[in-house]
Parts: structure tokens; C-alpha cells; sequence
């Protein structure tokens, strides 16, 4: 399959939608653009599966242009299955974000277009096997935002907007010093040739820390992350879907096909101080959730928690926790979006978020209700859903680390479960249980696009949650290749 | 044995089915329909029993452990892995046709009850559920896939405890409940981390086999590992534990379940009387080899068991909410459960504490349900919990009455009903170990006889105490034929059950065992069983001033015990006061002041300083020509230094 079909679809329909003249048309030319993005990616999984290479750690459906031959950039594109996991990831929540955004009015044919400009960075910077290449589409997935949040969100939305990009660009000004360093060591952009042969590991660890953190900010790498709380809260609903769902994964992705897959001696020799902030950032992040009130700062905080696993699987670098890592990227960024989704729900009908003003919602919302407890049992790791899987690996993977001092941040990181709970119930037994305030007793429940967009996510979180094998067999061969140039040989 | 998969599909199923469509389509019949599923399901169960115990499971004069069915569901690395099994062994086996039995019964006995109840479908959706993630627990070959089912089931009891979710308090005892036995959970996570990174496998069978050779390389490290002087063995092995008696209510973790009596009140038959309430009991019992092991692991057991089974008499003494009395009662016996296991060893006469263990826990779960449904038939009509709105019932609901009556003489420990039978097992095995721990059972033994008796006089006798609720009641009747045929099926069960004989079938090494059961040592317990009941008939079966007087005279004891020793007070200091305020402010306010302000603060001392340069680009051109040649002369001057 040809992969650049992924970026040319939605910068089709990118188009598409600015030759529109009215909302419908708008909204109805980005879900077929949605829909066949969803279609593709699930096609190039199936080719990828068909083509039994699943053993092997090879790049798939590569294909490579020269683009600036000055500086040797080329356009070379190629998957794995960490990468179909994540395009997968991607094109789900697409599809669910049109859908949540279907009775938007204002500006509608710039708000879609934006979404699809969002999602050409997302899947061009998944595909991308050129350092470049990957940041010219990181940088894409960051501009949209600044105006998304700034024109149609809500609260303090201008000062979300720039604090958002702001850091977000500090942080790929600094993701852009460590690939320059790549570049200028191994004369190379392409990431394949960097990884066969490493770098002394003095350069490594002075470029590390650079890539490394670059794309911790993206992925609310403790303590940059305090964009996360107030960008998402400010961001309308698909953006907010978007932000925690496909742009921490961003980073999520930097941080191992990057930084530790193309730097693996600076990853060893750093792997303390990563443990160290992923914890922090686990346990902190949870305690910083129990304590707020509004519904978007719930999630926005559990997601500062919940993308510590992801940090702390990297960090702990075995097999199983870099699985484990991969498992949570996808994992979180379902639930994340089914949450604000639902959260989006709520908001439109009830017109508030804050938690102590809503109550006994199931009475009348039951599909918006169930929803919601569904992606907050996730949150809180119920098995037969993604999130159990994905923590349980992270926790396996960790304690199979050599060092057994580390053993304190797996349990530190175990007990952030209990947390979780507590504040995953606090909020649902508020908002759902409860008795129900008379303002809210006319209240209607989901429409057709809302419940789609939500059974979309819950079947991708279900899938994964009942056969885990299924994405582990996916995700496996990339996770070993990785691990294999970390430590020499895969340990379990 | 293809059809095994079938014993815990068929409620899953019909939880999928009515969870997504019963609103609409089954409103009325999901009753039907989950009872149907469920019977089928029940049936598979004697099958399998059938087949287990008389037919296949005997190999060599002992029962085998048959892994019937074994799936690869999560690979974590070559050796490691979670694999979704079922295993055949006595207890799995029994646990099975317990758990599809009262759940029978409570599906039954719920057609009348929940009858008008408008989430009726959801009701049976979640009954489902949780039958179906108890037989998964129970059939689990795989300690994780144990972990997996033992979640699903503290989700399904939040969701049943919370059903009446207007209800504040129901809401509040849910969340109890669930974040209670997560903190537990926590402890058994960790335990099972620690166990299968030393045994080098998650499968339980496997896991035994190393555990419980002295030989084998496993065994040496996870016993010479060690931390703050405690082998890893003993960690481990308490941590799975503490699990253990989260989902067991097993003091100081028993909180949730007093609470937990907000849930319908088959409900807390089904689950926090029969079922659910004993997988930590279970837990202990599958792992036991590897417990026997280790005799530290196996004193906490005991005692904590021990402590549980007197502390929870002492407090049912003085609740007077019936469903408390009965949540206490529960924890006392499975404290019982607990301490037999803990005293037991794993080879030949000294294993007689597990089969005594697993004996009190079928015949509790046939008694403790029919009570729990006899307060469910008696809370249906007088629409109260308490028992001073209640008295002298036994003529408006005989049967309910004479099934009340017969669940409590089993559960006081009179022959011939199954209690005593049971219990004399479990204080037989504790006089031949730990002689403490004997003469507290043995108390233990008369406090609940005396409190099942209050409860039981103050409910059916004791009629000069009318309320307004009772007179009510007195119109009422006694409850639709769904509600009694559970009550007379489970009646007859409390008669029979004490006469199987079970060290025939279920011991800790699968051979079976010969129990000496002797009269003369039943002498003690019997006598002062009976001598509890009558001083509960003096003081409770007609309205009189001396329990007033009694607990007047007790004083702060009293005061204290009826405050349920400010357990929940603790609690509430702890995480409200403790946590909350030392952990999660403080977390809350550094993020946004200090963190955050850094941020806000960069991005502050950014603008100002722009501001304050941006002067320079004046414009005019003299000062370009003032800042040039200035930048000339001080290079110039750089640069004789350094050539200097």
C-alpha cells in the first residue's frame, strides 16, 4: 500500500471542505474523509498482517524521495506495527472527533479544516522514517491547535492558546536541537541508518536529554506539563479529543522511535532520572486529580498520571514495560478521547463542568451516563477494557528490571490505582449517581453522532481490553527491535 | 468437558444481552430469561461435579488438579504470561455449584422482590455479570487471571451496591466498597508481581509445584531473597493476603461491608453473605500449598482470622439495623474460615483445618443466604431495616419465620443443622493446634448464638414493641411463591448440607482425609450455645428494660462497640483529613502556584525583558552607528587581549 495515501486523504479533504460553501456539506465531505482514513488504516493492517512479516522487525510499505538535497532530507515514509498502532489510534479518533463536532456552527468550514490539518501532521509524523520529515509534521500537528483552542474554546482561551504552543513549540525547539545533533554526527536524516550504526555515547548524551525531553513536554513529561490541564480545558471537544489523544502521542512516539531507539546508550545511562520524573508524575499527577472540580482538569490531570506509565514503561526499559508503554499510548488515547467526548456531552446540555453542580444524570442521560462510567473504569484499569492491559503490562515489565531499587517507582506507581479510584469515583458517583437537580430533568440523551463517536472508542477499548494478544502479536516485533538496540539482546 | 466453558459464558451472556437491550426489548421477561440462562448453567455445574467426583477426577485414591481448558490471552514475555484457563480441583468444583445455586435462588427470589423496579432489566444484567465474574474467579488457572475476575467482581458489587443510585448513601456505600478492596487489590498486585517474578510463571499450578519443592531453584531464591529482614516468600504470600481480606472483610479492612448493605437485599445474600465475601477465604485455600510453606504467612493468617471472627461477634451484639447484624455475622464466619486455614498444614491429620475451612464455607453459604433472603422477605413488608420497627412477625410470615429460625440454629452451631457440623470441624482442628485460639472460637461460638438470637426474637417475638411500621405490615402478606420457594429450597439445603461428607472429597492433598468426630468434645460448644440462646430469649423475647439496663451498665464499652469501635471514624481521618489535606492540596496548589508560575513567570520575565530592549531598535541611525562602533572598539579591544 501506498502510505502517503494517509497524508493525501485528509490534505484532500482539507481542501475538500474549503471548497464548501455550507456547514452541511462541511461536515458531511470530513466524515467520508474520516471514514476513508479509518478504511485505509485498517487496510494497511490487514496488508500488514497478510504479508507475514509480523516476525520481523523490518519497516514495511517503505518508499523515499529526495526532498532538499543540499541538506540530505529525504520524504522517506515506512510502518512498523508500533507505527499502524498509533495511525490506527489516529484515524479512530478522527472519525469520533467529526462526529462529536457535527452541530458546530461557527466558522464550521475553518474548524473542520483545521481537524484535518491536525490529523495530516499526525499520520505524516507517524509514517515519517526521516528526522526531518518528522518534525516538519510534528510542526504541522502543533500550528492548528493555537487556533482551535483560540477561536472556538472556552474559559481562558487566548491564554490556554499560547501557553499551549508556547511550550509545545519550546518543546520542539528542543526535539529540533537533538535531531540536528543526530544529523550533524551521522550525516544522515534517516532514522533506519542512524539506528544500524550507534553513535559514540558521549554524543548520545549530550543530544538525549534534548530529543528526550523535547518530546516529554508533548507528552506531559513532569514538569512540563502544565499545559495539559489548561490547554485541554480550553480546547472544544474534538480538539480536546485530539490534544490527549493523538498529540501526547506524539511525544509518546518521539520519546522511544527517537530518542531511545536511535540514542539507546544515553537511553540506558538516563534511565534513572526518567523513572524518577514518570514517577513523580504518576503518583503527583493522581494527587493533583483528586483535588480539582471541573471535569476537564479531572481528565487533564489523570492524563498528566496516565501518561506517566507511558514514560515509566520507556524508562524501565524491558521488553515487556516498552510494550507495556506502546499498549498505554494507544490505550490512553482511547479512553482519554471517549472521556472528553463524553465530558463534551455533558457540557453542551448541562452548560457546566464543574462537578458539584451536576448530579443524578443517569435518570435522564442514560446513553451520555453509561459512557461516562465506562472510560472512567477504563481510567481506573477494569479488566475486559484497554486500560487494565496496558497498566498491567507496565507494572509486569518493571518489576522485570534488573535494578531491584527500582522496584519502589513500579509500587509507587501500582498504588497511583488506588488514587485513580478514588477520584474516577468521586466524579461518577457525583455527576452520574446522585440525586438529580430539577434543572436538568428535561435533559435529552445522545444523539445518532454522538453515540457513534463514543461506540467507536469503546469498541477499539473493548478490543483491546478482551484480546490483548491481538495488538501484542501488532506491537511485539517493533517493541524487540527497540529493545534489542538498547540492551544489546532482548531480555524478557 | 467442552461444556465447562459454557458454566460461566451462559450469565455472560445474558449480561451482554440485557445490559444492551433489555430497557427495550426485555423489560419483563429479563427475569426469566437471566434465571433460565443461570439454571442451565447450575445444571452444567452438578454435571461437571457429578463428573469430577465420581467419575474422573480421582487418579490414585486422590483428586487431581484437571486443567480442562487453557488459552494464551496476554504474553508478557517467554515464560511469563496470563492465560485464561479453567481448573478442576475439589474446592474450584464445589465453589461452582455454590455459586450457581444461591445465585439460582437469588435470581428466583428477585422475581418478587425487584417486581416494578424500573431498571429491572439492568438489575439482571448485573446479576449476570457477577455470577459470571465469580465462576471465572473460581475456575481461574492463572493467579493473574484470578486478579482479572476478582476485579470484575468488586465491579459488579459497586454497580449492584450503588443499583439505587439516587440514594446518597447507596452512592457513598459503592464507592466504599470499591476503593476499600482496591487498596487491598493493591496488596495482591504486588504479590502476585513478587510471586511470579521469582516463580517464573503466573499459572497456579505450575506456581505450586516450585513454590512447594525445597529443592527447586525457585523456591531457594524467592526464600533467600529478602527485604527489611522478611524473605520474599513471606512478602509475597502477605500481600496476595491482604487481597484477600479486602474482598473477605477481614478486620482492619472489613469497613466496606456493613456499608455494602445499601445493595437490594438479595443482593447482599448473593454477594456479601455466599459468594463474593469468601474469594478471599478461596485465595488462601487455592494457594495453600505454597502457604503451608511458610508458617510466618500463616500465623498472620490465623490471626488476623481469629481477630476478625471476635470483633465482628462483639459489634453484631449491639447493631440494631438487621442487615448489619447479618453483614457482622458474615465477617465473624468468615474469620472462622480464615483462622481454620491459618492453623491447618499441608499434609495428612493436620490438614484437617482446610476441609473444615471449606466445609463452614458451603454450609455458610446456604444458611447465611437464607437468612439474608428471610430479612429480605421481612424488609419487603415492614419497608424498614431496623429492628425496633419490627416484632412479633412470626404469625404474619410462618414460613419466612420457620426458615429464619432454622438458618439461625445453623448458624449457633445446634445440631443436627449444617452449622454445627462444620464448626465443630474448625474447633476440633483449633484445639488439636492452638489452644488460644480455640477458647476463642469456642467464645466466639456463644457471642453468635446470643446475637443471632436477639435478632431473631426481637424480629419474630417481642410484639409490645409495635410501631406504626409493624401495624403496616400487619396488612401486608407475606411475599409472592418466588420469594418463598427459595426460602424452602434453601431451608432444606440448611438441614442436609452438614451430612455430606466432605473430608471425603475436599482436603488439601486430594486424598481423603478421616475426621474423629466426638461427641464428648462437642458437649462444650453445644451447651454454651444453648445457654446464649436462652439468656437472648430472656432478654429479647418480650419487651423488658434489661438490655437497656445491661448496656447502661456496660458504660463506654458499650458506647464504643455500638460506634463500631470508631473504625469508620479512623478511616474518615485518614483519608479525608490525612490524604486529602496532606497530599492532594498540597499537590493541587504546588501544580498551579509553583509549577505553573514558573511557567508563568518565564514567560513574564520574556515579555519584560523584550520590552525593556526593544529600545535599542530606536530607528534612528545614529544610534546603529553609536552601538557599531562601540561593538567594533570593544572587539578590537578582545582581540589585543587575546593576542597578548
Amino acid at each position: 500500500m501506498n502510505l502517503s495515501l494517509l497524508i493525501i486523504i485528509p490534505l484532500l479533504t482539507a481542501v475538500g471542505v474549503l471548497c464548501c460553501r455550507e456547514s452541511k456539506q462541511v461536515r458531511t465531505i470530513s466524515l467520508l474523509g474520516a471514514i476513508v482514513q479509518l478504511a485505509l488504516s485498517l487496510f494497511l493492517l490487514f496488508q500488514y498482517s497478510q504479508s507475514h512479516v509480523v516476525t520481523s522487525s523490518d519497516m514495511m510499505f517503505q518508499s523515499s524521495y529526495n526532498w532538499f538535497k543540499p541538506l540530505n532530507i529525504n520524504y522517506h515514509i515506512g510502518v512498523d506495527g508500533i507505527s499502524i498502532a498509533m495511525i490506527l489510534l489516529t484515524a479512530c479518533i478522527v472519525v469520533a472527533g467529526v462526529l462529536i463536532s457535527w452541530t458546530t456552527e461557527k466558522l464550521s468550514k475553518e474548524y473542520f479544516f483545521l481537524l484535518m490539518l491536525l490529523s495530516v501532521g499526525a499520520y505524516g509524523f507517524f509514517i515519517s522514517l526521516d528526522l526531518f520529515t518528522l518534525f516538519f509534521f510534528l510542526e504541522v500537528a502543533v500550528i492548528p491547535k493555537f487556533l482551535l483552542i483560540g477561536i472556538w474554546g472556552s474559559g481562558r482561551k487566548e491564554y490556554s492558546a499560547m501557553k499551549l504552543v508556547l511550550m509545545l513549540m519550546g518543546g520542539s525547539a528542543l526535539v529540533f536541537v537533538g535531531i540536528a545533533g543526530l544529523y550533524w554526527n551521522a550525516s544522515t536524516w534517516d532514522i533506519l541508518q542512524i539506528a544500524q550504526t550507534p553513535l559514540p555515547i558521549h554524543i548520545q548524551k549530550i543530544f538525549f536529554p534534548f530529543a528526550f525531553i523535547g518530546f516529554g513536554v508533548f507528552t506531559a513529561l513532569f514538569p512540563f506539563h502544565t499545559w495539559v490541564p489548561d490547554g485541554h480545558s480550553s480546547a472544544p471537544t474534538a480538539a480536546s479529543m485530539f490534544l490527549a489523544g493523538i498529540s501526547m502521542k506524539l511525544g509518546g512516539y518521539g520519546c522511544l522511535r527517537v530518542a531511545t531507539y536511535l540514542m539507546p546508550d544515553a537511553a540506558h545511562a538516563y534511565s534513572w532520572i526518567i523513572i524518577l520524573l514518570a514517577t513523580i508524575a504518576i503518583i503527583y499527577g493522581a494527587f493533583a486529580t483528586m483535588m480539582q472540580t471541573d471535569l476537564k482538569y479531572i481528565n487533564a490531570y489523570s492524563s498528566v498520571s496516565h501518561c506517566g506509565f507511558v514514560l515509566l514503561g520507556i524508562g524501565m526499559l524491558t521488553k515487556t514495560s516498552i510494550n507495556g508503554a506502546v499498549l498505554q499510548m494507544v490505550s490512553h488515547g482511547l479512553m482519554t478521547a471517549l472521556f472528553f467526548a463524553t465530558i463534551g456531552m455533558i457540557y453542551s446540555r448541562t452548560h457546566t463542568r464543574l462537578v458539584a453542580q451536576l448530579g443524578g444524570l443517569l435518570k435522564v442521560t442514560p446513553f451520555i451516563s453509561t459512557v461516562f462510567v465506562i472510560a472512567g473504569l477504563c481510567s481506573l484499569g477494569l479488566p475486559g477494557l484497554s486500560g487494565f492491559v496496558a497498566e498491567m503490562t507496565v507494572f509486569m515489565g518493571s518489576w522485570q528490571n534488573p535494578d531491584k531499587s527500582y522496584r519502589l517507582a513500579t509500587i509507587l506507581a501500582c498504588a497511583s490505582i488506588v488514587v485513580t479510584a478514588v477520584y474516577i469515583l468521586r466524579a461518577t458517583g457525583k455527576t452520574i449517581m446522585g440525586p438529580i437537580s430539577s434543572t436538568y430533568e428535561t435533559l435529552n440523551d445522545a444523539r445518532w453522532n454522538e453515540k457513534l463517536a463514543a461506540g467507536i472508542l469503546i469498541i477499539g477499548i473493548v478490543i483491546i481490553g478482551v484480546a490483548p494478544f491481538l495488538i501484542n502479536q501488532l506491537i511485539g516485533p517493533g517493541t524487540d527491535e527497540i529493545v534489542t538496540k538498547v540492551l544489546g539482546t532482548v531480555n524478557p | 468437558m467442552n461444556y465447562l466453558i459454557l458454566i460461566p459464558l451462559l450469565p455472560f451472556a445474558t449480561s451482554v444481552l440485557l445490559g444492551l437491550f433489555g430497557r427495550k426489548y426485555f423489560k419483563t421477561s429479563s427475569g426469566i430469561i437471566a434465571t433460565a440462562s443461570l439454571l442451565a448453567s447450575a445444571i452444567l455445574s452438578l454435571v461437571t461435579a457429578y463428573n469430577y467426583f465420581f467419575v474422573s477426577g480421582k487418579v490414585n485414591g486422590s483428586y487431581q488438579k484437571i486443567i480442562a481448558l487453557q488459552y494464551n490471552w496476554l504474553q508478557f514475555s517467554p515464560n511469563v504470561s496470563i492465560d485464561m484457563g479453567i481448573i478442576l480441583d475439589p474446592i474450584s468444583v464445589m465453589m461452582i455449584v455454590i455459586v450457581t445455586f444461591i445465585s439460582l435462588m437469588v435470581h428466583i427470589f428477585s422475581w418478587g422482590y425487584m417486581k416494578g423496579e424500573t431498571r429491572f432489566a439492568t438489575y439482571y444484567a448485573f446479576l449476570s455479570l457477577f455470577t459470571f465474574s465469580m465462576l471465572g474467579l473460581v475456575l481461574s488457572s492463572n493467579i493473574f487471571q484470578v486478579y482479572i475476575f476478582w476485579e470484575l467482581v468488586g465491579v459488579s458489587s459497586y454497580l449492584l451496591i450503588g443499583f439505587y443510585y439516587n440514594k446518597p448513601s447507596a452512592v457513598a456505600a459503592s464507592k466504599k466498597a470499591f476503593i476499600v478492596t482496591r487498596f487491598a487489590d493493591f496488596g495482591f498486585l504486588i504479590g502476585i508481581l513478587i510471586m511470579g517474578f521469582y516463580g517464573g510463571t503466573l499459572d497456579i499450578s505450575t506456581l505450586i509445584e516450585r513454590l512447594t519443592s525445597t529443592q527447586s531453584t525457585e523456591f531457594i531464591s524467592i526464600s533467600t531473597a529478602s527485604f527489611l529482614g522478611i524473605s520474599a516468600l513471606t512478602w509475597g504470600l502477605t500481600l496476595v493476603f491482604i487481597g484477600g481480606a479486602g474482598k473477605s472483610a477481614m478486620f482492619p479492612l472489613h469497613v466496606w461491608l456493613p456499608d455494602a448493605m445499601e445493595g437490594p437485599t438479595p443482593v447482599s445474600a448473593l454477594i456479601h453473605a455466599a459468594t463474593m465475601v469468601v474469594a478471599g477465604v478461596y485465595l488462601v485455600a487455592r494457594l495453600f500449598p505454597i502457604f503451608s510453606m511458610d508458617i510466618a504467612a500463616l500465623n498472620i493468617v490465623t490471626w488476623v482470622g481469629a481477630s476478625s471472627a471476635l470483633i465482628a461477634a462483639v459489634i453484631a451484639c449491639t447493631q440494631t439495623d438487621i442487615k448489619r447484624v447479618l453483614a457482622y455475622s458474615t465477617m465473624s464466619q468468615l474469620g472462622y474460615m480464615m483462622f481454620a486455614l491459618g492453623i491447618a498444614r499441608n499434609e495428612g491429620e493436620s490438614s484437617v483445618g482446610y476441609t473444615a475451612s471449606m466445609f463452614h464455607l458451603f454450609t455458610h453459604a446456604f444458611f447465611k443466604s437464607l437468612l439474608f433472603l428471610g430479612a429480605g422477605a421481612v424488609i419487603h413488608l415492614v419497608h424498614s431495616n431496623d429492628m425496633k420497627d419490627m416484632g412479633g412477625l412470626r404469625k404474619r410470615m410462618p414460613l419466612t419465620h420457620l426458615s429464619f429460625l432454622i438458618a439461625c440454629l445453623a448458624i449457633a452451631g445446634i445440631p443436627p443443622f449444617a452449622g454445627f457440623f462444620s464448626k465443630e470441624e474448625i474447633l476440633l482442628a483449633a484445639f488439636q493446634t492452638n489452644k488460644i485460639i480455640y477458647f476463642l472460637a469456642l467464645f466466639t461460638a456463644a457471642l453468635t448464638a446470643f446475637y443471632m438470637f436477639r435478632l431473631y426474637f426481637s424480629i419474630f417475638w417481642n410484639n409490645t414493641s409495635k410501631s406504626s411500621k409493624v401495624f403496616e405490615a400487619e396488612h401486608g402478606h407475606e411475599g409472592t411463591i418466588s420469594m418463598k420457594l427459595p426460602l424452602i429450597i434453601l431451608s432444606g439445603c440448611t438441614l442436609v448440607a452438614g451430612f455430606v461428607p466432605f473430608s471425603k472429597f475436599v482436603t488439601a492433598d486430594g486424598a481423603p482425609l478421616e475426621t474423629h468426630f466426638s461427641i464428648i468434645f462437642s458437649i462444650a460448644p453445644v451447651v454454651l450455645s444453648v445457654l446464649a440462646i436462652l439468656i437472648a430469649a430472656n432478654l429479647y423475647k418480650t419487651h423488658n428494660e434489661k438490655p437497656a439496663k445491661i448496656a447502661a451498665s456496660l458504660g463506654t464499652f458499650y458506647k464504643v462497640v455500638t460506634r463500631k469501635l470508631y473504625i469508620d471514624e479512623a478511616y474518615v481521618f485518614i483519608t479525608k483529613k490525612v490524604i486529602f489535606n496532606f497530599l492532594g492540596r498540597p499537590a493541587a496548589w504546588i501544580d498551579r502556584n509553583i509549577i505553573d508560575g514558573c511557567v508563568n513567570g518565564l514567560a513574564y520575565v520574556t515579555a519584560t525583558t523584550s520590552n525593556a530592549i526593544k529600545v535599542v531598535q530606536s530607528g534612528r541611525i545614529q544610534n546603529y552607528a553609536l552601538y557599531f562602533f562601540g561593538g567594533i572598539a570593544g572587539l578590537a579591544i578582545v582581540f589585543i587581549y587575546w593576542w597578548k
